[in-house]
């Protein structure tokens, strides 16, 4: 379980994050949805601790998560795919994928390691012959999908997804809902979700938290999300211009 | 709002004086961070491999080519000034100790800045700017272990066996010189510079290039990892590595020197 009790968080004089407040279940699915710009990107990294707050407590079962007492192994738990990829452009494919297996408390075998690494890619939607391929000769949407697979491959317990189908197409989008979801129900991990995509929304979450303005305006599950009465996530579930928020950010 | 203005460079001057000391502390502090970690385990020695390819072995052609024509030219000059009192048969003497003490690591260390600590920024940068420093870090690996330690490392060992090829070149380009230019005696030349180059002379240049190529992997460690945002931002680091690492290279020679100047 994480929870967030008013977290703060402030790049010079721009004041991200006013007291964030959430709770995300073990084992569930939590999406987060909220204008661009608003620091959803942040309050991931916050969770990490690749940010630190300037105030407020972030707990992982109930364990202080800002200084762990042992951060390898608090880190071993998660997974996380980032907004840009941030795939290491020096290393192959499979390399990237299987960069925590090559390495460290989980290493195995290169040839294991390789195995697993096109696995996971075919989970992707990817094939074998991406394997050998650096980053830089792939498209955007493959580099994302890479990302996906490098984050899920240590199977780790609980998994950060930052737009993990922003620049596909509907159908990849699909494969990649369905296996977020898969994740979540088969192997019970634990899924924090940051997308635009109201199908994606839909398909993943089991329930949604809204960011606006720094702090969480509405949390609560996916079939309330038509009628949440909240002014926030109506605009934005509608797209709507007028409203609550202004569109010129 | 006179007085404030005629205050001006003086304010400027504290303002510039406190970030330069801010900056030295930070340095500092990365340098310690680099040492403690040097030690401590998991090491990378693949990544430690693949550096002294790309800094040691990559640097030879520049290196080379470098302490040629500078072993020549010192020949030339070295023969001008002795002529102007009769001690031209100093050449080899003076090509070998200006090689060897001086010339062999200065010149190593400052193409090897041009060369290295340019890349080292551009590459650690554009890591820091895409996530990708971050995405090691969730990935359980220390960026300083990672990257850094064997990137010091490995410039901290092949500058000495590159300026030592440099120093082998340069008296090299100096007998070339000597022999078809300026007349001089091969197998003399030759004799000369053996019977004239102590020990200490070698050893005192190899530990200048050790302390250089330290200062230009650090350099380049530090700036990447203090990237500002965006394309900008990396090019500033990487000009940043090369400046500050040539000044320093330059500033550790002369304390270098007068340290060995009684040996
Ligand atoms: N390292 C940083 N330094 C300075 N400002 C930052 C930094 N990281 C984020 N910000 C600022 O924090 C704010 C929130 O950024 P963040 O990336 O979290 O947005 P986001 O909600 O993820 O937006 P998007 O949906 O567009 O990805 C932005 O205004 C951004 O400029
Ligand atoms: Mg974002």
């Amino acid at each position: 379980m994480i929870e967030l009790i008013d977290v703060h968080k402030s790049f010079g004089k721009k004041h991200v994050l006013k007291g964030v407040n959430l709770r995300v279940e073990k084992g569930e699915s939590m999406v987060i949805i909220g204008g661009s710009g608003t620091g959803k990107s942040v309050l991931l990294k916050c969770i990490l601790g690749l940010v630190r707050p300037e105030k407020g407590r972030i707990l992982l079962d109930g364990q202080d998560a800002i200084r762990p007492s042992d951060r390898d192994a608090f880190l071993a738990r998660f997974g996380m795919l980032f907004q840009g990829g941030a795939l290491f452009d020096s290393l192959p494919v499979w390399q990237n994928v299987a960069f925590r297996l090559l390495r460290g408390a989980l290493k195995r075998p290169r040839e294991e390691a390789r195995r697993i690494a096109i696995d996971k890619l075919a989970r992707v939607g990817l094939g074998a012959d991406t394997a050998d391929l650096y980053p830089a000769e792939l498209s955007g949407g493959m580099q994302k999908r890479v990302g996906l697979a490098r984050a899920i491959a240590a199977e780790p317990e609980i998994i950060f997804f930052d737009e993990p189908t922003t620049g596909l197409d509907p159908i990849l989008a699909g494969v990649i809902n369905r296996l977020i979801r898969g994740i979540v129900e088969e192997m019970g991990a634990t899924a924090v979700t940051i997308t635009h995509d109201m199908t994606s929304v839909r398909a993943i979450a089991d329930r949604v938290a809204m960011l606006h303005d720094g702090v969480i305006q509405w949390v609560g599950p996916v079939s309330q999300l038509d009628n949440s009465g909240n002014p926030y996530v109506d605009q934005f579930v509608h797209g709507r211009e007028e409203g609550p928020i202004e569109a010129l950010r | 709002m006179k007085g404030a203005r005629l205050l001006d460079p003086l304010a400027g001057l504290g303002a510039s004086t406190l970030g330069l000391l801010a900056a030295i502390g930070r340095v500092a502090f990365y340098l310690a961070s680099t040492l403690s970690h040097v030690l401590r385990p998991p090491f990378y020695p693949r990544e430690f491999l693949a550096q002294l390819m790309v800094i040691g072995y990559f640097s030879l052609p520049v290196v080379g080519l470098t302490a040629l024509f500078t072993g020549g030219a010192l020949a030339l000059q070295i023969y001008v000034g002795g002529a102007r009192f009769n001690a031209e048969s100093v050449v080899p003497q003076i090509v070998a100790i200006g090689m060897v003490r001086e010339l062999g690591p200065v010149l190593t260390g400052l193409m090897v800045a041009g060369r290295v600590a340019s890349s080292i920024a551009a590459e650690i940068g554009t890591m820091k700017v895409t996530e990708q420093i971050d995405a090691l870090v969730t990935l359980s690996t220390n960026p300083m272990k990672y990257l850094t330690v064997p990137r010091v490392l490995a410039a901290t060992i092949a500058l000495p066996v590159l300026a030592a090829v440099g120093d082998a070149i340069g008296i090299f380009g100096g007998y070339l010189v000597g022999i078809t230019r300026l007349d001089l005696n091969a197998a003399t030349y030759l004799k000369n510079t053996a019977d004239f180059l102590e020990t200490a002379d070698v050893i005192s240049g190899l530990v200048k290039a050790a302390v250089f190529g330290f200062i230009v992997a650090l350099m380049g460690c530090y700036h990447g990892m203090n990237s500002g945002r965006g394309a900008q931002g990396v090019g500033r680091a990487t000009t940043n590595a090369v400046v500050s690492s040539s000044v320093l290279i330059m500033g550790a020679n002369y304390l270098l020197t007068q340290l060995f100047f009684a040996t």
